[in-house]
């Protein structure tokens, strides 16, 4: 009996997977109290979207042992939301989601610190994702998937070896649910698929033909989206239509029911209208919850080790009985966002137009008449003669000056290459290294090209 | 990954306020295809592009095509395009800032082009667009009608259509509607 006392901590379950040692671990596995406080003091996580998912990651991520967590979310709370976003109470309609979520786990769940954030994920600057140590999305847009990503594989370095620095990863884990149906993934930049290297798993809207809804509308959502779509610029020339603002959305359900009514087509009603304006799916509340426990799940492997991670994508179809699922996707190895880039060193010295011309002669680019970018500078463009003419000044210009002078950076490229004698366009991600700059090592110029 | 974090963590409260340079690093996968997109366009003589943001604003730009030949020929047309940071997933949003008399362009500046909704394709690009509504303005067609009248019109009398388009193009009313001059 003469065993270390073990402080029995809130959750036993919890307890089993962090201090006991096991064979499918993950890399580094250090198991202990240590590790149990260190997640609660070191680990910093911020979940993505207070919504449906959201609600259900702040409070899985709580009971699992965070004790730091940030939540953003733009939007405020409705009526409709109360049925699965549970921490939300009739009194709270019209507030934020993010503060009122935060508020409801910090004083159910003792010890954890929710920070929220009641604002677009673009207001943010890159710092403020840097400061966290994993990302967990519970989002329903795209877009902002999208745009995260992006952010999470801006913080990428890799090595001369063109292997990714460890320390600059920033794991991701992603969720999302559409009625039925969902999916969670972990995105580890660098080693897994990034967003961009799957987008295509993500089917595109499905767009009616303009014609056809002024036309021929054949259903309830052809006259909606004639509403939507035609009928509003109509009617209001030059106002834009918001799909947030109620009225705006009343306004298009009256017109698709008239415009129903003329063509004898049921089925209208405002719920759809909705749905079809905003292309939502309705939500199902325990749809969310499975997901989010798998993210969850996730982000407590990934940050301590216990197990190994999914890998790399699960999907959940609870539609007809039960089916769930895990695909490994594979990385797209020319990824313009996680790739590792072609490595390029050039002395600072080296202007736009030489370098241009030292794109045609790298034997891993033969890349000639290239335009190019930098971090959303257009620094030279072959095309259109508008853009060429606003760009050629740079020609003569270091790139090092046009790169705001930093040492390491990534630009993108356009240009066309030959192989056999066959033309192809090309746009690639080069890593650019200057030399004899401060701050470059010799183990940075052990992979030159 | 924790004991990175901690250390991390650990770094940075050493570091505090030892001015970390993060460099502020994103363009979206948009963007970057658009930039291709751009860099590569090739467009007929009659068609014109303008960046009205500046050279680093490829989002947000406007097409001007004057048509050299048809029902349309010597009138200026101006579109406006907008480009989603998911391009190319979603189409570009066009849209007709010309007051135009067309069968398949409605008053408020709704274009029906297939490759814009329906058909569109990643694939695609925006020289492909630009020669689709080009293509609008040389064989404008009843069979997808945005504005129902014009589309009667040309499908039923061919001779009225060019003279309703003259008029139109010069300035002066079709039916209730008057139109801007725009040759
Ligand atoms: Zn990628």
């Amino acid at each position: 009996m003469a065993e270390t006392v073990v402080q029995p901590s809130r959750s036993r379950d919890l307890d089993k997977l962090l201090l006991r040692p096991g064979n499918i671990i993950g890399a580094n596995f250090d198991p202990g109290l240590e590790l149990r406080e260190d997640l609660a003091k070191y680990a910093k996580v911020l979940v993505v979207g207070a919504g449906g998912l959201g609600c259900e990651l702040l409070k899985d991520l709580a009971l699992s042992g965070f004790h730091n967590l940030e939540v953003i979310d733009m939007d405020r709370i409705e009526v409709t939301n109360l049925n699965r976003q549970f921490l939300f109470r009739f009194e709270d309609v019209g507030k934020p989601k993010a503060e009122v979520a935060a508020k409801r786990v910090m004083e159910r769940v003792s010890g954890v610190n929710i920070k929220p954030h009641f604002c677009r994920i673009e207001d943010k600057d890159i710092d403020f994702y840097s400061d966290f140590s994993i990302i967990v999305l519970g989002l329903d847009s795209i877009e902002a998937r999208s745009y995260i990503n992006s952010v999470a594989c801006s913080f990428l370095e890799y090595g001369s070896d063109d292997k990714p620095r460890e320390e600059t990863v920033k794991p991701l884990v992603d969720g999302g649910t559409e009625g039925f149906k969902g999916h969670a993934r972990v995105i580890v930049p660098g080693l897994t698929p990034c967003f961009e290297c799957t987008i295509w798993l993500f089917p595109p809207q499905v767009k009616f033909p303009l014609c056809t809804l002024a036309e021929t509308p054949r259903t309830a959502a052809h006259c909606i989206e004639y509403a939507h779509l035609i009928k509003w610029d109509e009617v209001h020339s030059g106002k834009a239509f918001d799909p947030d603002e109620p009225e705006h959305m009343k306004w298009v359900y009256n017109e698709a029911v008239k415009r129903a009514e003329l063509f004898g087509i049921p089925g209208v009603t405002y719920s759809l209208t909705q749905g079809v304006v905003k292309n939502i799916i309705p939500a199902i509340a325990s749809t969310n919850a499975v997901i989010s426990a798998a993210c969850a799940l996730e982000t407590l492997k990934i940050t301590s080790g216990c197990s190994k991670t999914l890998s790399n994508y699960l999907t959940y179809n609870g539609a007809e009985g039960l089916h769930t699922k895990v695909t490994e996707f594979v990385r797209d190895k020319d990824c313009l966002v996680c790739g590792p880039g072609v490595l390029v060193e050039l002395e600072t010295s080296v202007t736009l137009q030489k370098f241009i011309d030292l794109l045609e002669k790298h034997p891993d680019l033969l890349l000639s008449k290239a335009s190019v970018t930098h971090q959303g500078n257009n620094l030279y463009m072959q095309a259109p003669p508008v853009l060429e003419e606003m760009t050629r000044s740079n020609l003569s210009i270091p790139l090092f000056d046009l790169m705001g002078k930093t040492v390491r950076s990534t630009l993108h490229v356009t240009g066309t290459t030959s192989k056999n004698d066959k033309k192809t366009s090309a746009l690639r991600k080069l890593r650019i290294v200057f030399k004899g700059v401060d701050g470059v090592t010799d183990m940075d110029m052990a992979g030159a090209a | 990954m924790i004991k990175l974090f901690k250390v991390k963590e650990k770094q940075r409260e050493l570091a505090e306020n030892a001015n970390g340079k993060t460099p502020i690093k994103k363009q979206s996968a948009g963007e970057l295809r658009l930039h291709k997109d751009i860099s590569e366009l090739n467009l007929p003589k009659s068609c014109t592009i303008s960046f009205h943001n500046g050279k680093d604003d490829l989002m947000n730009f406007e097409v001007t095509i004057r048509p050299d030949e048809g029902y349309y020929q010597g009138g200026t047309f101006l579109f406006s395009f907008n480009v989603s940071p998911i391009y190319p997933h979603e189409a570009p949003k066009v849209k007709c800032k010309t007051k135009v008399y067309h069968p398949n362009i409605d008053l408020e500046g709704n274009v029906c082009l297939n490759i814009l909704r329906e058909d569109w394709k990643p694939v695609l690009n925006i020289n492909t667009v630009i020669y689709g509504l080009f293509h609008l303005f040389t064989e404008p067609n009843s069979e997808d009608p945005l504005n129902h009248d014009a589309a009667a019109v040309l499908r039923d009398n061919a001779k009225l259509f060019q003279s309703n388009v003259r008029r139109a193009m010069a300035g002066g009313y079709v039916g209730q509607t008057l139109f801007p001059r725009c040759l």
